[in-house]
């Protein structure tokens, strides 16, 4: 009873609040950089250092007027914040953030779950989220949404190609798809796949950025051309839910390529046995300490570099991305193979 | 009997959306209707144990083709009533007669595969890898290899008939 249902239970409650938390405070984050980097200070006055500015927004955000447009497709126009954002929550299941703990006198796993088909469920979940941005802007009745979903639809569909070729070759140096095997392999093998796949792992993370819609491929979300882009019809709590979708499919790149690329929850160097007193941190904490590396860079590339122009994004994708992952993907296989 | 009661739900839920898609209105609630069946008949393949074909379920079906057949529903004009796309030649009596045969052809198979044992499927244990996905595999490069390269020669014809199509002057 309780082995099979009150710790599932405290589990999902704790990995998905500790989401919803991350989130908001991502934000934060996401403002402070950005300030910083623009040499500005950033939210200062809701707390010290503005630490209390996330509760703020989001008791705004709740008592925010909700508008529904005039002719607006209503019941599609309430579903897709929905569509958006259930399928950025439910892949947490099978993201690993450490392999076991003991609490109370009993092992406790450190992941939700753990299928054969881990990344596989991964993948097509993120793609069921493409619905809510589309639907949005469909069901707006209003034309920038409209072109922004086309964009984005456009965007995610030429992406999902690329990165999904390169979880290909991950899989294939693993002989997994299940997540927790994907670590084990890497801690077998004695180091971080990002070594060798090096290839792999920077079209992953210009995928991610396409993915999940952040610059410089923000396109769906283009103030300038689209005046806010698939969302511009929704106000208050929809509006935050996507955000928070955005947000927390950020979070889940980066645990995916932490998970993938840079060995999960092992240490660095996971094969020295002289570093083997950095044993003594919870392996949990690399996890998170790794993901945060990605979405620190996540916000310092938005505060970098320009947005692309949409045929430069589709060039990049189609005729640049797509082709090197499909290489890289056969020469991995053919040193596999001839590696025995 | 907890099985038997997940697939009649399972059923009757796919059922009652496939018939929501063909019966709705409005172009886009059908292919939500779509999704949503698609959805459901990926849970009916966890049901059966099948989590690979599952996920692939998903990811092809429901997050890969109705997303482009969005993508085209989104692009042509819906704004007219459908009465406006009435086809004079339509052949609504042939139409019936066709749906009628294929009705019956699925009842006559389904009624023949109740009748007579299924083939022997290749045991589990028989195979040198053990779960899922590694069978599924197994199965693909062995057994059903021919099939198999056939389907990917055809997707490889309609790839190339498309770029021929949308590029006339390559």
């Amino acid at each position: 009873m309780v082995d099979n249902f009150v710790i599932p239970l405290l589990q999902i409650v704790i990995v998905l609040n500790a989401t919803l938390v991350g989130v908001t405070y991502m934000v934060l984050l996401e403002r402070k950089v950005i300030a910083w980097a623009q040499s500005r200070l950033g939210p200062m006055r809701v707390g010290p250092y503005g630490i209390l500015q996330p509760i703020a927004d989001v008791i705004k955000l709740m008592i925010k007027e909700d508008i529904t447009p005039a002719r607006a497709d209503r019941w599609v126009f309430t579903a897709a914040p929905i569509i958006a954002v259930v399928p950025a929550f439910i892949v947490y299941a099978v993201i690993p953030f450490g392999e076991t703990a003991h609490l109370f006198g009993r092992t406790i796993t450190l992941y939700i779950t753990d299928i054969n088909v881990g990344l596989l469920y991964i993948v097509s979940v993120a793609s069921v989220g493409v619905y809510g941005i589309i639907l949005a802007g469909y069901s707006s009745n209003s034309k920038y949404p409209l072109l922004a979903s086309l964009r984005a639809s456009a965007q995610l569909i030429s992406y999902e190609v690329a990165v999904t070729l390169t979880l290909v070759s991950v899989i294939l140096m693993a002989g997994s798809l299940s997540m927790v095997s994907i670590v084990h392999a890497q801690r077998d093998a004695g180091f971080w796949f990002a070594f060798v796949q090096p290839i792999a792992f920077g079209i992953f993370l210009v995928g991610g950025l396409a993915e999940t819609n952040r610059a410089p491929f923000d396109l769906p979300e283009a103030e300038q051309e689209l005046t806010g882009g698939f969302h511009t019809e929704y106000s208050g709590m929809r509006f935050a839910l996507f955000f928070l979708a955005e947000y927390a499919n950020m979070i889940v790149v980066s645990s995916v390529a932490t998970t993938l690329f840079l060995g999960g929850w092992l240490r660095p160097f996971p094969n020295v046995a002289a570093l083997a007193f950095l044993d003594v941190i919870p392996d949990w904490t690399w996890f998170l300490a790794k993901s945060f590396v990605f979405l620190y860079v996540f916000i310092w590339v938005r505060a970098t570099l320009p947005r692309y122009r949409y045929d430069q994004l589709m060039r990049l994708g189609w005729k640049f991305l797509i082709p090197l992952a499909i290489v890289n993907l056969v020469v991995t296989g053919f040193v596999k193979v001839l590696a025995g | 009997m907890g099985d038997a009661i997940a697939f009649y739900t399972l059923a009757a839920f796919i059922l009652g959306f496939a018939i929501l898609v063909i019966s709705t209105r409005d172009t886009v609630h059908s292919i939500l209707f779509l999704v949503l069946d698609f959805l459901f008949v990926a849970a009916l393949y966890v049901l059966l144990g099948a989590e690979f074909v599952a996920v692939i379920q998903v990811l092809v079906y429901a997050g890969g083709i109705v997303v482009l057949y969005l993508f085209v529903v989104m692009l042509v004009n819906l704004k007219r009533p459908p009465e406006v796309y009435q086809d004079p030649n339509r052949r609504t009596r042939m139409g019936y007669a066709l749906a009628g045969a294929v009705l019956v052809e699925l009842a006559a198979i389904a009624t023949w595969g109740y009748v007579t044992p299924p083939p022997p499927a290749a045991a589990p244990s028989a195979m040198p890898v053990t779960g899922n996905t590694e069978q599924v595999g197994w199965l693909l490069y062995t057994s059903y290899l021919i099939p198999f390269e056939v389907a990917s020669m055809l997707l490889l014809v309609a790839m190339i008939g498309a770029i021929v199509l949308a590029k006339r002057e390559l």
